[in-house]
């Protein structure tokens, strides 16, 4: 199976697994300048457009009934102000207008992505590094401004014997900036990696004997990836919360 | 024969998806047998097990952009 894999010039797949990724202009043309409108500006624009939508008209007509939307509205905010709540405390509910703006647009890109011949803005490392590093940024300012040099105690672990804190300072300051890194490419990663399987199976339908296969497969991981979609912008959420939580308190 | 090379690596690469793998199923699985022992205190740590999940398989997504770079990149 593996050598159908290669590509159209050897008479496999007639596309590569990997195309669904790139970022090409939108509306015709081929170069690509930094106003030029591309798939992935659209998608970004549509997850943004999908969020607005489902937050203004669901707390439009509030109702003590709440309509489908509405619902769905309040599970979302229920959802990420308690996440925040449990794990930040009464204070990080200051930041939650943040929080809860990273969650809807992941959770509505990864879902817009779904679609198919959609394209998954967070798929792209350039996306959510730059989410990440919005994180990692606002969160070391805040402890720095929050905490003074007292945030420097998140490095220096007191609960731990004197001769082993400065090798453990070493270790969380390199845990500490590996931070952005891993919140990153744990979100593109997974999606990526998602996408890349359903075309890899996709792939194996062209061949007549594998197809049942190949069409079940889709489907499982079809609904694997809903799944994943969600737990991602979970994850990523969370991980904010946590973050945020070190920088408020960073006694351990 | 470089390039063969790195498709090697790429395969090489993979095994740490399996491993990271076996760190995501120690973590449900534990958390599972806690749970069933302690249902109540369940609910309150799901949080914590999606952090100890998403440590864990940090990791294998290191090892898949390993095999991504020796694929497309190297």
């Amino acid at each position: 199976m593996a050598t159908e894999t290669h590509g159209a010039e050897e008479g496999g797949l007639v596309f590569h697994p990997m195309d669904q990724f790139i970022v090409e202009p939108f509306f015709g043309g081929t170069d690509v300048a930094w106003y030029t409108v591309t798939n992935a500006t659209v998608w970004s624009f549509l997850a943004v457009l999908a969020t607005f939508l489902l937050l203004v008209l669901g707390s439009s007509k509030r109702s003590v009934i709440p309509s489908r939307m509405q619902s769905v509205a309040e599970l979302a905010y229920g959802f990420v102000y308690k996440m925040v709540e449990d794990i930040c405390g009464k204070e990080g509910v200051k930041y939650f207008p943040y929080i809860m703006t990273l969650f809807m647009f992941i959770v509505c890109a990864n879902f817009l992505g779904l679609l198919p011949a959609s394209f998954t803005p967070t798929a792209h490392f350039a996306v959510t590094v730059v989410l990440a590093m919005a994180v990692f940024l606002t969160v070391t300012i805040l402890g720095f401004v929050k905490n003074g040099a007292a945030f420097l105690g998140l490095f220096w672990v007191a609960s731990a014997p004197l001769a082993l804190r400065p090798v453990l300072a070493v270790i969380e300051l390199i845990s500490y900036f590996v931070r952005p890194v891993s919140h990153s490419i744990r979100l593109a990663g997974n999606v990526m990696a998602g996408h890349a399987v359903i075309k890899v199976f996709a792939g194996f339908a062209a061949l007549t004997v594998v197809s049942p296969f190949a069409i079940l497969g889709i489907t499982a991981m079809y609904g694997l990836e809903v799944l994943v979609s969600f737990i991602q912008a979970y994850v990523f959420t969370i991980l904010t919360c946590v973050y945020l939580k070190d920088a408020l308190h960073p006694s351990h | 024969m470089e390039g063969e090379l790195a498709h090697i690596g790429a395969g090489l690469a993979a095994i740490g998806s399996g491993a990271a793998a076996i760190g995501v199923g120690n973590v449900a699985g534990n958390f599972l047998a806690g749970a069933l022992r302690n249902p109540s205190a369940a609910a309150s740590q799901t949080a914590t097990l999606f952090i100890g999940i998403a440590f864990a398989e940090a990791l294998g997504i290191f090892a898949f952009l390993v095999a991504l770079l020796l694929m497309f990149a190297v």
